[in-house]
């Protein structure tokens, strides 16, 4: 079957010279199928079987899970507001199909927009297309509200990717993440479309009159409609019915920012918190399945467990001392509870650990997660237009990484300076000497 | 020691996640809530215990290095053990490792174990008939040096070859008897090789006898110059043939290979142990410190007499994985090199050529020679000399004519096609499969005969897994994206990475500032084997040290 395939990947391949923008897209893709048969030179004879696909689409994998529930959870919030199918598994297809409509067309044009200019990139500068948009194009769906318009996120991708990435060199070169750039730019060039109350159910409309109602159901649904009611199961409707009494569509965060612990303990049950059946972006509010993620990249030593280790230190030691402090209702929320609001651990999993972006050394690493968690809390209880305060915490600390890094490479080279000197000077007195320690590292 | 803390900081952390879980769900009744309370008390205590015992570590090795102990016994436990937490994880050493003398644990590095490894057995039938001697073995000369003798010459072993036109003091001698039969040139006419055929019968230059014991140091250093031994140290920064002009600050040996697939040298050192201790006594004289001995602590079986026994030199014991056997990561730990001071190494089978010049009055160029790999059909030690040619040793003992040959290791070795040469200073030929196939979906599919370093290979959950090793590189290069993963497999207190970036941008000073002047190829052909980026790693390294000694 290896062989065939092979040959038929032979085949079509594109003449190199006569169509190159051609050829870059198939390499890309045959690289895709196999691994090269490129074979060692100079230095080592044999490699290490791990290279930037296996990497990445690792941590692809470790996202699907989060795929699978926030699509199914656009669907679960877009009827819990409606009063209907209430309980987490009824109506199941139609939760299930809600989502997928709304979420395959964002995942389609991240990927489009993304992965053309990679292309562009690739065929332009005459080298293979590079892994980095693996990542960020699957992490991009997951961190932005179910209605973000279509069009606003294709210009936010391509803002990223262009110039957060290309203009600095492609994969391994950028200094900010790819990802939180692309969200950073809706935030601040289309504020409305991913931050108040409105965004972050799919499907409902602020009628001019006052109060909110669904959207109708277009010719998608009704197609859907047709399949259902063929086999018996219940089906969407003509849309259009009023929202359940109370509703305002904020998130625990919104409510804590307001009111404190105890208004977001009156809308949603710490379990649901938990279990992440809340309004949010796509892919964020899942507790148990981010760990899952989580220990998924840790075991396969993907990402760097020492950035979120010190980042969770940082934001519960913050948020200690913001409980010291209690100057506001949000400032009270016992400090354990501040990580079941929002979207820290994904940030914490999935975007502080982006290795180009980090510190690269292991102290460095410590610090930067740390100054990460500090900070991020900091956004999010004390700055009152910021509902949350991961994505500025990281972009934040992404600019300060080569600085830190800076700072622990000077103590390497006068740690060594030091050790140098003091061997000459025991050199100089004895003729011969005794060794200094080596220092700690090793 | 960073790696310790960073372990029980992670299991605090798992502790405090259970106990909120536990807390949570048992809902918000009174009970659960002294639960809570009881379990956060418990965790802080365990944090404020861990920084009572980090914070006064620190202080005993501060106050340690106050009144002045950091001598040997000091360095041993800040080196090896890295406070508290060190203590508590350190590996169970061997019972032979004599406590007294310095143990360094190396936690970091990685062992790459291949098929093929050599049977501890001499196998007589392998017999080279043409050797060679390299030029291009040796870094730091120039490229097209003085022949003595023409093409067609008659030589004895131990009779000049060549010599440098830079420094004509350093001579290079002829490992065997027989005909000089070919000057081979490469390009810009640098003579790549002299090989020369073997005569059935050996016959020897012989040496004048030399007293070293008495004799000054200059008339020794002129003797073993005649006598064609100073190819036989190199010099550190820079892995060079020794400079004549300088005494080097110490000289330093290691008596164990890590590498994969390397000999074993208590094998090796069998039945040469008097000549073993005769080139360490020649080293005494030769340098203004002291000949340190790396030893090997990490098997059950103890280290050969020869080295555990030796005399007039300083022993430290290692105990790590690869790279701990590299004499350049042993440097590290015991003293560091830097541009100015300047050491030596040298490999036991060196050692014992250097002590027959003096026990056997003849330059005595015989090497054991590990043939190993998957590919052959029977891995065995070979008793050989220095530059033997690769098809001699392994006529008839390939199971397949796809491979690659390695004068050394598959990591830091060097390719060789069938009709050249094994280099100057290696004791190993590898055999391995050339891997120039297409491998389907390589960056998913568990592939369970890919040695790696990632848990996202199957193998990586068997134990002592052997994989049958092929060249290739299993993706395509790309810039460095992935972090610390070099650090990971270095145990030494360096950032490989950061300071591969600062070659590449030419950053003189934080090149010699990370340490560059400690490394050679060897130290760092790990990390360009985990390299996800595929980076050659070695090549920058080298071109790291050229423009550095250019610059010096």
């Amino acid at each position: 079957m290896k062989k065939s395939l092979l040959n038929l990947f032979k085949k079509i391949e594109p003449d190199k010279d006569k169509s190159p923008f051609l050829h870059t897209a198939y390499d890309a893709f045959f690289t895709f199928a196999f691994t090269p048969n490129m074979v060692t030179k100079n230095g080592v004879h044999i490699r290490d079987g791990m290279d930037l696909k296996r990497q990445m689409v690792h941590v692809v994998i470790a996202l699907q899970v989060l795929y699978l529930f926030g699509t199914y959870n656009i669907g679960h919030q877009h009827f819990v507001a409606l009063g209907e199918y209430t309980g987490f598994l009824e109506g199941v297809h139609l939760k299930l199909i809600y989502g997928l409509i709304k979420i395959i067309p964002i995942f389609i044009v991240t990927h489009v927009v993304g992965l053309g200019i990679e292309f562009y990139y690739a065929y332009k500068k005459g080298h293979g297309v590079e892994e980095g948009f693996l990542v960020s194009g699957a992490l991009i769906p997951l961190i932005m509200p179910p209605d973000i318009p279509l069009w606003i996120l294709g210009v936010s991708v391509a803002f990223a990717v262009w110039i957060g990435k290309e203009a600095f060199g492609g994969t391994g070169m950028n200094i900010l993440n790819i990802a939180l750039l692309s969200r950073v730019f809706i935030f601040f060039a289309y504020p409305t479309y991913i931050s108040g109350d409105e965004v972050w159910i799919a499907g409902i409309e602020k009628a001019a009159e006052g109060g909110y109602f669904a959207q109708a159901y277009g010719g998608v649904y009704q197609f859907f409609d047709s399949i259902f009611a063929s086999i018996g199961l219940s089906t969407f409707g003509a849309g259009g019915n009023a929202v359940v009494d109370g509703y305002t569509g904020a998130t625990p965060l919104a409510l804590a920012a307001k009111e404190g612990w105890g208004a977001v303990t009156a809308e949603y049950s710490t379990a649901q918190m938990w279990w992440g059946t809340i309004p949010g972006s796509i892919g964020e509010s899942s507790k148990p399945l981010i760990i899952l993620g989580t220990l998924f990249l840790i075991v396969t030593k993907i990402a760097d467990w020492k950035i979120m280790v010190s980042m969770v230190f940082g934001a519960a030691f913050m948020a200690l001392l913001l409980n010291a402090w209690g100057a506001t209702e949000f400032m009270e929320v016992p400090w354990y509870y501040q990580f079941y609001m929002g979207s820290f651990l994904f940030a914490m999993a999935f975007m502080a650990t982006d290795p180009v972006t980090a510190t690269s050394t292991a102290t460095g690493k410590w610090i930067y997660g740390f100054l990460i968690g500090f900070v991020g809390m900091i956004v999010r209880v004390l700055n009152p237009a910021y509902p949350e305060g991961w994505m500025l915490a990281i972009l934040f600390m992404n600019v300060f990484a080569p600085l830190i890094d800076h700072y622990v490479l000077q103590a390497n080279i006068k740690r060594r300076a030091k050790r140098l000197t003091a061997i000459a000077k025991t050199q100089d007195e004895e003729g011969t000497s005794a060794p200094a320690p080596a220092q700690a590292q090793a | 020691m960073k790696q310790t803390a960073s372990k029980a900081i992670f299991t605090l952390f798992a502790l405090c996640v259970t106990t909120m879980l536990l807390a949570q769900e048992g809902g918000t009744g009174a009970g659960s809530s002294s639960i809570l309370t009881y379990s956060l008390i418990a965790v802080a205590v365990l944090i404020f215990f861990f920084l009572v015992v980090q914070v006064s570590d620190n202080l005993l090795a501060i106050e340690a290095k106050q009144i002045g102990i950091s001598e040997d016994g000091e360095s041993n436990s800040t080196a090896s053990s890295g406070g508290f937490f060190g203590n508590l994880f350190k590996p169970s050493l061997p019972e032979y490792v004599d406590e007294s003398e310095p143990v360094y644990v190396l936690r970091r590095g990685h062992d790459i174990l291949l098929e093929g490894e050599a049977e501890p057995q001499i196998d007589d039938s392998v017999q080279a008939t043409t050797y060679a001697v390299q030029p291009p073995n040796f870094i730091g000369i120039s490229p097209i040096p003085k022949m003595v003798v023409d093409q067609g010459a008659e030589v004895k072993a131990g009779d000049h070859l060549f010599y440098d036109k830079k420094r004509p003091e350093i001579k290079w001698v002829a490992p065997v008897s027989g005909e000089v039969i070919a000057v081979e040139r490469g390009a810009k006419r640098a003579i790549t090789a002299v090989t020369i055929l073997a005569d059935k019968e050996q016959q020897y230059r012989e040496l004048e006898a030399f007293d070293y014991q008495n004799a000054d140091r200059s008339a020794l250093v002129d003797y073993l110059l005649d006598a064609g031994a100073w190819t036989l140290f190199r010099q550190r920064p820079f892995d060079i043939v020794a400079d004549v002009s300088e005494v080097p600050r110490d000289i330093f040996i290691s008596t164990f290979d890590t590498a994969p697939l390397a000999p074993d040298l208590n094998f090796v050192v069998e039945g040469s142990e008097a000549a073993f201790q005769e080139g360490l006594n020649v080293l005494t004289k030769l340098t203004s410190g002291q000949v340190y001995l790396g030893l090997d602590a990490r098997k059950d079986k103890q280290p050969h007499k020869a080295f555990t026994e030796a005399e007039n030199v300083s022993k430290r014991w290692f105990h790590g994985k690869h790279p701990a056997g590299n004499v350049g990561v042993q440097i590290h730990h015991i003293k560091p090199v830097s541009l100015n001071s300047k050491v030596w190494t040298l490999g036991v089978q060196e050692v014992i050529t250097l002590g027959k010049i003096f026990t056997e009055r003849r330059y005595d160029a015989t090497r054991v020679v590990a043939l190993a790999g998957a590919e052959l059909e029977k891995p065995a030690y070979v008793k050989t000399k220095i530059g033997a040619k690769v098809s001699d040793l392994v006529k008839g003992n390939l199971k397949n004519d796809h491979v690659r040959y390695i004068s050394g290791d598959v990591l830091s070795g060097k390719r060789k096609a069938e009709d050249d040469y094994l280099n100057f200073y290696d004791d190993q030929l590898t055999v391995v499969e050339e891997g120039d196939d297409y491998a389907l979906f390589g960056w998913l599919l568990p592939s369970f005969n890919t040695p790696s370093v990632s848990n996202t290979f199957p193998s990586a959950i068997i134990p002592n897994m052997k994989f049958k090793a092929e060249t290739n590189m299993h993706g395509e290069r790309r810039a460095f994206v992935v972090t610390g993963n070099y650090e990971a497999v270095t145990p030494m207190d360096v950032y490989p990475q950061e300071l591969m970036k600062s070659i590449l941008i030419g950053d003189f000073e934080q090149m010699e500032g990370l340490g560059l002047p400690e490394l050679v190829e060897e130290d760092v052909a790990l990390c360009e084997f985990v390299c996800v980026s595929k980076q050659p790693v070695q090549q920058i390294l080298r071109q790291g040290l050229d423009t550095m000694r250019e610059q010096a």
